[in-house]
């Protein structure tokens, strides 16, 4: 993987626990936040988190989406009970946010903060050089304000320490006497940024208390292949969720677990479990080609799904994934009664054996020979690499004996000829 | 030997590989080797720490690669090494292609590993542009250039390499993300025009440390290179580079491309596809915007990939048309022996064994006992007898019979520090030798005057019996023959003064042997010689010769399967198994004391020379 998304609650304990290490003064950020979801008992967090009872609060979902004041999932300045009590009621709730579905599942709390001017900050990594944004029209406004965002390029080789001055000089004059406090947050903030491996980090809005500058609302993402050096400092609780609204069926859990499990890489995204296209492709570039090809020929809306078998997998774990694939297929037939087309897909094998992999799919082709001959199955299949003449053969004896109609072809063959010739007849 | 910039490899090239490949290596050598390339492409291996060489196949030759600690050492000891091929891991990875960046000598790095953090990456980028170098990856398979070099593991089995004419130089360099669809566009390549110059894969990481353009304007800038052919992906921004560079003319030749990923409008948000990079945020990074950029500056882009080799067709013939490209033609490389392994696993060869064993097997899933599963030799409690039967009988043994041996085992486990066995053991011990040395030292001196008369006595008694001799002829034939009848003779037991142990195990054969016929003769036999000298008894080892062949007839076997043991002198075996239990003890016994050197003492030896001159 790479750059993936964090809680809120997570990023601001992070920056929290961290960020003073990085600012020779310190910002004071006291990290006082809590998360609860669906298993909270509240007495117990009342109790560890006595300022829960002192202070008026904010209540907000942490689930990776924007926008949540605009959707009225933002709760204000409200007594403990009363934070309680709205959260209860909207935990486990179905919610639409940018046109998607899910369910609400956690929500953090924080002090709610006197504050007058909302601040923006945000540190995005690119190719040439790191971003710093900062504008003083921080809140929901800043994307139509974005003229007034100054932006400061931090070079790979030199870093922060190259472009100290810069920072400074680009402080508006508006801050007054703040100048030297934001200029130092942003310097340390990027410093904290870059050894701890985020690929974005936005504080929008932060207010400045005093001396003290408090995250309002927070976004990030880590780059997760950097676990190793950064575990510790991540701290050991971090979570990476899946986007709102993602809901995994069964086997796409299943798939998931044999993946995780295996050195291979096992994949499934159920697209249209109704539709009649269903691609098992090996390879992780050949697979996109693959849903890409039936999607350019006009047939998106027949992709079934989105999958891909491929880091050398083992016969019995390709013998498990075509299962799950079969099964998914054969559930029931297509009410306009049109055959159901699996494309066997890939294109050529490095070093894997095709036909030791093959044997695993002619098992699962085995025990579904009923099934498959009720929902009108064809198979089209093409790869190459080690051993294929030898896959190919016994796939198509295979399939021929069950009575199933397949047409089998090797490197000679474009790639992704096999799926025109299918939907094409 | 320097190259054009545009040139990362040729004939000549020379790789380091960091890491012991020797898979890869021996797949880049044969490659070489298909090419006809006159000197190896790998100078050396690192194996940090380590230094020797590794023995690898030059066509059906052995060569050895030389193995060295470090990169430094590496690189002084090879000059004409420009290449380094990092197989270090996603952990070490960006310390190793830092260090080899700082070499004057090297060109060009290869990546190798995934999950290196961004962070390290880009930093990699910056400090090999800082330096002039180039690196491809991470995350890649690396490149090739056709008939001169090939990284690592590019292309992947030779036969899939010569399928693609990759072992002569054709017109066309194509450059990729993805490692694993760069083998199906060299065959694409080959199937429709007259083969490919050079390949790159620069990996699917967000960040690679040379780009698609990077590469394209090599390729450019290559006279030998006619026409341009890219596979890019959806997500990121480096596709509308190449949209700017044919733009300004900064690439000329034709180039055919394709995005992929145009799919993924159709996938649930936030859908991660095979690569780190391959994820659109912007509607710029789409596959549809990108292939229509290209489109619209005069790139040829077909309307999907499905079409995507006829573009290539068409654009590579319009080329043979106008004369720029002469087709290249087909060469036919050397043959590559066959691996021996890959022959076997393919049932092409057989060859006659070597050794034979019938006892034992550790080539299956579970340890075999002659035949029986380790699980159930633990799991039904086999004794120490009936595993003895397994593994010298290869039968599981009756307990009266397994029992038998369990007691001879424990009746010879020791005799004291004195006897020959132990008392060299103990020499040997107290010399500072380990146990396997004190302990062979022990049983060397098993023979026929110490505990090793067992399989002579069985011999002598049973050859005697079988040919009908009574007790008489047998001592008088070994009389006139001057042959001391082995298993007779003890040096201070009587017929008054009886060797417990022989008495216990006549009295458990009697009452467990179906029968002692042996035993029987072998007690006649001590009645005449006792009778004339009363300590030429039966002792220990005649008494286990006679009952081992006891034991034998009764259960069974036939007369040539006793035979056979008896003649192979294995039954000595059942004292130096049990002796050794006594051994290994003296052994421990005085390492625990902390025993010193054994001197003996002169005036325990005769010195009995010639008078000193």
């Amino acid at each position: 993987m790479a750059q993936r998304g964090i809680r809120e609650y997570h990023g601001k304990r992070m920056l929290a626990r961290h960020l003073d290490s990085f600012i020779k003064q310190g910002i004071g950020y006291d990290g006082r936040i809590v998360l609860v979801d669906s298993e909270t008992d509240w007495k117990q967090l009342a109790k560890d988190n006595p300022w829960l009872a002192k202070e008026k609060l904010v209540a907000k979902p942490d689930q990776l989406f924007g926008k949540r004041g605009k959707h009225g999932l933002v709760l204000v300045n409200k007594s403990f009970a009363e934070t309680r009590k709205w959260v209860e009621e909207r935990l486990g709730k179905k919610q639409v946010v940018n046109g998607i579905e899910g369910t609400l599942t956690h929500f953090i709390i924080e002090p709610c903060v006197k504050h007058e001017a909302e601040y923006y900050a945000a540190i995005k990594s690119g190719a040439e050089c790191d971003y710093i944004y900062f504008s003083l029209e921080g809140g929901i406004n800043v994307e139509e304000n974005w003229d007034k965002v100054v932006t400061i390029k931090v070079p790979v080789l030199g870093g922060i320490e190259a472009v100290a001055n810069e920072v400074d000089a680009v402080m508006p004059a508006e801050l007054g006497n703040n100048k030297a406090l934001v200029a130092n947050f942003l310097r340390g903030l990027y410093r904290y940024f870059a050894a701890m491996h985020f690929a974005y980090l936005e504080i929008n809005p932060f207010a400045i208390a005093g001396k003290s500058i408090i995250p309002l609302d927070m976004v990030a993402k880590l780059d997760d292949t950097a676990e190793f050096i950064c575990y510790d400092m991540w701290g050991s609780d971090i979570e990476f969720p899946a986007a709102f609204g993602q809901h995994l069926s069964p086997e796409e859990t299943k798939i998931r677990e044999l993946d995780a499990l295996s050195g291979a890489s096992l994949k499934l995204t159920l697209l249209n479990p109704d539709g009649i296209i269903w691609n098992m492709v090996a390879g992780g570039g050949a697979s996109v080609i693959y849903a890409d090809t039936v999607c350019d020929l006009g047939y998106a809306k027949e992709l079934a799904m989105y999958g891909e078998y491929s880091g050398n997998p083992s016969a019995s774990l390709t013998y498990e994934y075509a299962r799950i694939v079969l099964d998914l297929m054969t559930r029931k037939p297509d009410p306009k009664k049109r055959p159901k087309t699996l494309i066997l897909g890939g294109g050529i094998a490095n070093f894997t054996d095709v036909a030791k992999t093959f044997t695993g799919i002619i098992k699962a082709l085995n025990e579904f020979g009923d099934k498959l001959k009720k929902v009108k199955a064809r198979i089209f299949v093409r790869r190459g690499g080690p051993n294929y003449q030898e896959g190919l053969a016994n796939l198509k004896a295979a399939a021929e004996k069950l009575g199933v109609p397949i047409e089998v072809h090797g490197p000679e063959y474009h790639m992704t000829r096999v799926v025109s010739d299918a939907l094409k007849s | 030997m320097s190259r054009p910039d545009y040139l990362l490899f040729d004939r000549n090239t020379i790789a380091l590989i960091y890491g012991l490949q020797t898979k890869a290596v021996q797949r880049m050598l044969d490659f070489d080797y298909c090419c006809r390339r006159d000197i190896p492409s790998v100078g050396a291996m690192i194996d940090p720490g380590k230094s020797g060489a590794e023995k690898m196949f030059w066509g059906k030759k052995e060569i050895f690669i030389p193995v060295y600690p470090d990169i430094k050492s590496a690189l002084q000891a090879n000059p004409a090494i420009d290449v380094f091929i990092n197989f270090a891991s996603f952990r070490s990875a960006y310390d190793t292609t830092l260090e080899a960046l700082t070499f004057d000598q090297m060109r060009t790095v290869v990546v190798i590993a995934e999950g290196i953090p961004e962070r390290q990456a880009r930093h990699l980028r910056a400090v090999s542009q800082q330096h002039g170098k180039v690196i491809i990856g991470p995350a890649t398979v690396g490149g090739i250039v056709a008939g001169a070099f090939k990284v690592a593991n590019t292309g992947g089995t030779i036969e899939c390499i010569i399928d693609s004419k990759l072992h002569r130089p054709g017109s066309v360099g194509f450059v990729s993300k993805s490692g694993g669809m760069s083998n199906e566009a060299y065959n694409i390549i080959a199937l429709n025009t007259d083969g490919l110059y050079e390949g790159i894969a620069i990996g699917g990481d967000a960040y690679a440390g040379s780009t698609l353009l990077e590469h394209l304007m090599r390729f450019e800038a290559n006279p030998a290179i006619k026409m341009l052919v890219c596979l890019g992906e959806v997500g990121g921004e480096e596709e509308w580079s190449i949209v700017e560079a044919v733009k300004s003319k900064k690439i000329t030749k034709p180039l055919v491309m394709w995005v992929t990923g145009t799919s993924i409008k159709y996938m649930p948000k936030g859908i991660q596809f095979g690569h780190a990079g391959a994820k659109a945020d912007a509607s710029r990074e789409t596959a549809e915007a990108k292939n229509a950029g290209l489109r619209e500056v005069g790139v040829v882009v077909p309307e999907s990939f499905d079409d995507y080799d006829k573009a290539i067709k068409s654009t590579y013939k319009k080329l043979v048309a106008k004369g720029v490209i002469k087709p290249a033609a087909d060469v036919e490389p050397p043959v590559i022996p066959m691996d021996y392994a890959e022959a076997v696993a393919r049932n092409l060869v057989r060859k006659p064994t070597s050794f034979t064993c019938t006892i034992s097997d550790d080539s299956k899933d579970e340890l075999l006992y002659a035949g029986h599963k380790i699980s159930k030799v633990i799991g039904e409690n086999y004794t120490v007898g009936e595993t003895i039967g397994l593994l010298w009988f290869k039968e599981r043994l009756p307990l009266w019979a397994a029992n038998f041996m369990e007691i001879v085992l424990k009746l010879c486990a020791d005799h004291g520090p004195a006897v020959s066995g132990a008392h060299n053991t103990i020499v040997t011990a107290r010399a500072g030798r380990d146990l396997m040395s004190s302990v062979a030292a022990g049983m060397l001196t098993i023979g026929p005057r110490f505990g090793g008369a067992v399989a002579g006595a069985a011999l002598m008694f049973k050859e005697a019996a079988d040919h009908g001799q009574t007790p008489q002829q047998f001592i008088s034939v070994m009389k006139k023959k001057n042959i001391k009848i082995q298993g007779i003779g003890h040096r201070i037991k009587s017929l008054k003064n009886p060797d417990q142990r022989v008495e216990l195990l006549k009295e458990y054969a009697r009452k467990h042997f179906p029968k002692t016929s042996l035993l029987d003769y072998a007690l006649e036999v001590e009645q005449l010689t006792t009778a004339k000298k009363d300590t030429l008894i039966l002792n220990v080892d005649g008494t286990i010769g006679v009952l081992s062949v006891d034991m034998m007839q009764g259960l069974g076997w036939d007369e040539t399967r006793i035979q056979s043991v008896v003649d192979s002198g294995g039954l000595n075996g059942l004292f130096l198994l049990g002796r050794t239990i006594g051994m290994i003890g003296h052994y421990m016994d005085q390492n625990r004391q902390k025993a010193t050197l054994y001197r003996h003492p002169w005036d325990d030896i005769l010195y009995d020379l010639p008078e000193a001159e």
